[in-house]
């Protein structure tokens, strides 16, 4: 059993209850046992004070969309340094999609995660289900096996459902589950061999480009389906102002429909692709750690996402941790594979925003807690969440502390990012898994 | 820095009318000849010891211009290259008496480059060298045939030589290294 | 038949330049992008010192005694790899060739590990051919050897440019305000890449023409985004070739057609082959010019190729001279 834990005079901000003030938190026995008044809790036997002054303090992150790599690409990731990355970032729950090898489209392979996690993963992990066997696209899993195993959702993620057809069967068949189909919308007709955004910087790289319409054509098929079979529907790392726009219009229709974004699009464009430092185009690369997929797109967009979080048109923040080896990175742009390996550099990324006053510090939370809680649902308890009673998930961050980014540093196999050597302001001091600290930042 | 004049345009023209008569007297008459400018100074110079060359034995000497540049042994540690400059002499060189005319003679690398380029483009029958000042300093056995003026120097001066058709007016100058206070009061 | 022949009184100017000091920042050549007007005046002075060796009986000068320059190319290529080979040899440099596509020493492995073991074995020069967009970018970040792109994909070909300019500067004297068309594949043509931002830095008016399918649809975006003026984009060959100083057909690969980005070949002659008839619409002393290899009776008919207009041969000389002239220019002079 972890120590009981009392996180004294931090500023609690859980958007689940409305809680946003100075406050302590009392942990005993892997949950949550009170919040309340600085210096006023009960007190308790065996307590250890964790000191949270200046600090903010709030329900883990979730993550609904990461790639762990095991089974089968261990040389990329495992789930034990995957699970270490997220809780390095502040995450306490993460959602691995299934595209590993063989993909999670079987019962034996979801518990293979389900007890690798146990036994060696820091944090929780649940799994995401595969909607078609081996994500060929051709036949559905048995939905109904992998839901009772305990996936959260379903997604061939890597790639669409191409076919319209399976995708409404899809969409059907996982209604009556009550759980969500997870799409990774894209037209790969038309984005096939595309490397990066399609637009001016790509025309001038001489790069084949992924245009905008080959994600918008099946955000806005999906949407069709939604409509049709009513199932629910969650748009995996939406990109484009468009996409937005068509979400939005879904929502206002009542289509049951929610969308995610990364870290990554909301801060990144397309011009980083051809320079190695953020703003700067002295020099011209190619640089394959902005090569992901979305494709990093254009300002007009980034300015829609942020407009799409805060009127509630993009439900949550979700990495999409991908990491990659550095030969899989270090070569030739059009050969390098798409990922970012991002659970490090979440929470500092949106910082950023915060502290251009993009967004606010609340928003930002919810979208990392209590928005992915909802889009779980209720099987795995009241996630994200510091609810007396409820599993005590809790990270603690400095909204100011600047630190420079070195992927040498990082838990993750993964070191592809482009946000090395990045000046942030904010970072993850502790993070508290079932009431077990599972990292304690030590930087000066 | 002083920069004293040694040589007026007058010396000059003086210099280069008795380098004609010597290239004249030496090769028995002006036949066979071809006069080699270096570039870039050596250009003008050659062609005016073909027009002295011209009045008094009234052949026309042939002229062209040598660009040493791709023959220089100095290539690699060199930090700003000069710009190369196309050759262009207009006839064949075999068994002609090839002259070189330069500006300055100090190393002799800069000639031994020259008759490497020129041995490239032919046989000649000879290859002399005329040079309007021989500041010394010899690193290579080699040595001018016809000199304007010798002006033995030391290694930190810098003899600098004009050239109307290049820098507007014509004189030969010394630059020597500041001595100190005595300097500072002109 | 006869060809014209470069304009002479405009070739060697009868003045005496004042010696000046290059102004190359260069280590490497990978596009001319960054190249100034300055600098590209450099190489066309120097490719002109260069023809001129290339005029004797024995075409060997020795300023790259002593120096390996090694031509690494992964796409096959007869005239540039050539080309670079004797502009090498005619330095004195000596030569090694690494056709990727065969070699064993690169077969399978990564780029970067061969070019360390090409600078491992004494390279002081890669010349480099890929078929991917910035390997060359991703190649100067891990060897210390001088870099030469000769083609990537289809962003640059840096030295194919230079010698167009080169080219059409010996017969028009100058690029200023030079209409300049070129006709065919824009959106997978370093050439046209290339030449944009060679052009456009020596003041040449641009006019890109090409069927839709194959003009990026980031075109207009790019040229506004990198601040390019006189570039204008025609579907139609008439208004491109009305009178242009200098057109240019791009080579039409078979593979477009089968990839559906084009209905038919028949279709791409029809609109926009060069032949006798639409060349009268440029300028009556307009020069003609392929980077080559030709598709002869596609692109261009035969009779233009091989016409009184046609330079298509001599921008092959020209090429030679153009990459000595490259070749000396990056020797050297780095700080270490």
């Amino acid at each position: 059993m972890p120590p009981n834990l009392l996180i004294s005079g931090g500023h609690i901000i859980d958007p689940s209850q409305g809680i946003d003030r100075i406050a302590d938190l009392l942990i005993t026995k892997g949950k949550i046992t009170w919040l309340g008044d600085k210096g006023t809790a009960p007190s308790q036997a065996d307590l250890t004070t964790i000191d949270a002054t200046g600090l903010i303090v709030c329900p883990g992150f979730i993550d609904l969309h990461c790639h762990l790599r095991e089974p089968g690409f261990e040389d990329k990731e495992t789930i034990a340094t995957g699970t270490k990355a997220a809780a390095k970032g502040g995450f306490t729950t993460v959602c691995c999609m299934p595209n590993t090898n063989p993909p999670l489209d079987t019962q034996a392979s979801i518990d293979y995660v389900k007890k690798t996690a146990e036994s060696e993963g820091t944090v929780q992990v649940l799994p995401v289900g595969c909607i078609t066997k081996g994500r060929q696209g051709k036949e559905l899993t048995e939905m109904n096996e992998l839901a009772k195993v305990g996936v959260i959702g379903f997604s061939d993620d890597g790639d669409p459902v191409a076919s319209s057809r399976i995708m409404a069967l899809a969409m059907d068949y996982s209604h009556a589950l009550g759980l969500p189909i997870i799409d990774h919308c894209e037209d790969k007709e038309l984005s096939d061999g595309g490397f990066m955004n399609d637009g001016w910087v790509s025309a001038r790289l001489g790069l084949k480009g992924m245009p905008k319409a080959a994600e918008e054509i099946i955000v806005a098929r999906d949407l069709a389906l939604a409509k049709l079979t009513g199932a629910k529907l969650h748009v995996a790392h939406v990109s484009t102002e468009s996409s937005v726009e068509l979400i939005r219009r879904a929502k206002e229709k009542d289509i049951a429909v929610t969308a995610e974004v990364t870290p990554h699009h909301l801060t990144l464009t397309e011009e980083r692709v051809m320079s190695s430092q953020l703003g700067k185009h002295n020099q011209l690369t190619y640089d394959t750690n902005a090569k992901v997929n979305p494709p990093l797109r254009t300002k007009e967009d980034i300015a829609a996402l942020i407009k799409g979080l805060k009127d509630g048109t993009i439900d949550a923040i979700a990495t999409d941790h991908a990491p990659h080896t550095s030969v899989d990175k270090m070569c030739e742009f059009g050969l390098a594979a798409f990922g970012i390996s991002g659970l490090e550099t979440a929470l500092a990324c949106l910082m950023s925003l915060v502290h251009s006053s993009q967004l606010d510090l609340k928003t930002i939370i919810s979208k990392l807690t209590f928005e992915p809680a909802r889009i779980i649902g209720s099987r795995y308890g009241e996630l994200g969440i510091l609810k007396p009673g409820c599993r005590a998930d809790v990270t603690l961050f400095d909204p100011n502390k600047e630190w420079i980014v070195d992927s040498r540093d990082f838990a993750s196999k993964g070191r592809n990012t482009p946000f090395d050597g990045c000046h942030f302001k904010g970072r993850v001091i502790m993070t508290i898994v079932a009431g077990k600290i599972v990292y304690r930042d030590n930087s000066e | 820095m002083p920069e004293r004049t040694l040589m007026s345009p007058e010396d000059i023209q003086r210099a280069l009318i008795r380098i004609a008569h010597e290239i004249v007297e030496r090769n028995k008459g002006a036949k066979d000849i071809v006069l080699v400018g270096m570039q870039t100074r050596g250009v003008p110079l050659s062609k005016r010891l073909a027009t002295t060359i011209q009045s008094l034995e009234e052949i026309t000497v042939p002229v062209g211009s040598l660009d040493i540049g791709l023959y220089r042994d100095d290539i690699s540690s060199l930090h700003l290259k000069p710009v190369i400059h196309r050759t262009d002499i207009p006839t064949d060189v075999t068994n002609k008496q090839v002259i070189l005319v330069d500006d300055v003679f100090y190393t002799g690398r800069s000639i031994r480059a020259a008759m490497d380029a020129i041995i490239d483009l032919g046989r000649p029958q000879s290859i002399q060298l005329a040079v309007l000042v021989d500041r010394g300093h010899r690193e290579l056995p080699i040595r001018a045939d016809y000199v304007g003026k010798n002006i033995p120097t030391s290694n930190n001066e810098e003899i600098k030589v004009y050239v109307k058709e290049v820098d507007g007016e014509d004189k030969v100058t010394i630059l020597s290294p500041n001595k100190g206070a005595t300097d500072e009061n002109d | 038949m006869k060809t014209i022949e470069p304009n002479s009184s405009i070739a060697t100017p009868e003045t005496f330049p004042p010696p000046s000091i290059a102004v190359w920042q260069h280590s490497h050549v990978l596009d001319l992008d960054d190249f100034t007007r300055e600098e590209i005046e450099l190489v066309l002075e120097t490719a002109d010192a260069m023809a001129e060796v290339l005029t004797r009986e024995v075409k060997r000068v020795p300023t790259l005694r002593g120096k390996t320059v090694v031509t690494l190319f992964h796409e096959p290529s007869t005239r540039t790899r050539a080309s670079f080979e004797l502009a090498a040899k005619n330095l004195s440099a000596d030569t090694v060739s690494l056709d990727a596509s065969k070699s064993s020493i690169v077969k399978g492995e990564s780029l970067i590990d061969s070019l360390r073991t090409i600078q491992a074995l004494g390279a002081d020069i890669i010349v480099m051919r890929h078929s991917q967009s910035g390997a060359p970018y991703l190649a100067i970040q891990h060897v210390n050897c001088s870099m030469i792109n000769a083609g990537d994909g289809w962003h640059a070909h840096p030295s194919q440019a230079l010698l167009d300019l080169y080219t059409i500067r010996r017969h028009l004297g100058t690029l200023a305000n030079l209409k300049v068309t070129i006709i065919g594949d824009i959106m997978h043509s370093r050439v046209a890449r290339s030449n944009i931002w060679g052009m456009t830095t020596m003041g040449a008016k641009i006019t890109l023409c090409a069927p839709p399918t194959l003009l990026p649809w980031g075109l207009d975006s790019f040229i506004a985004n990198c601040q390019l003026s006189n570039i204008s984009i025609e579907t139609d060959i008439e208004p491109a070739l009305e009178n242009a100083d200098v057109v240019m057909p791009l080579r039409l690969q078979m593979e477009r057609q089968q990839s559906g980005l084009l209905p038919s070949l028949r279709e791409y002659i029809q609109l926009y082959q060069l032949t006798t008839e639409r060349l009268s619409i440029a300028k009556p002393q307009v020069l003609v010019m392929h980077p080559g290899p030709i598709n002869e009776g596609i692109e261009i008919s035969p009779e233009v190729a091989h016409g009184t207009q046609s330079v298509i041969e001599e921008q092959v000389t020209n090429g030679v001279a153009i990459r000595m002239a490259l070749l000396y220019l990056i020797t050297g002079g780095k700080n270490k």
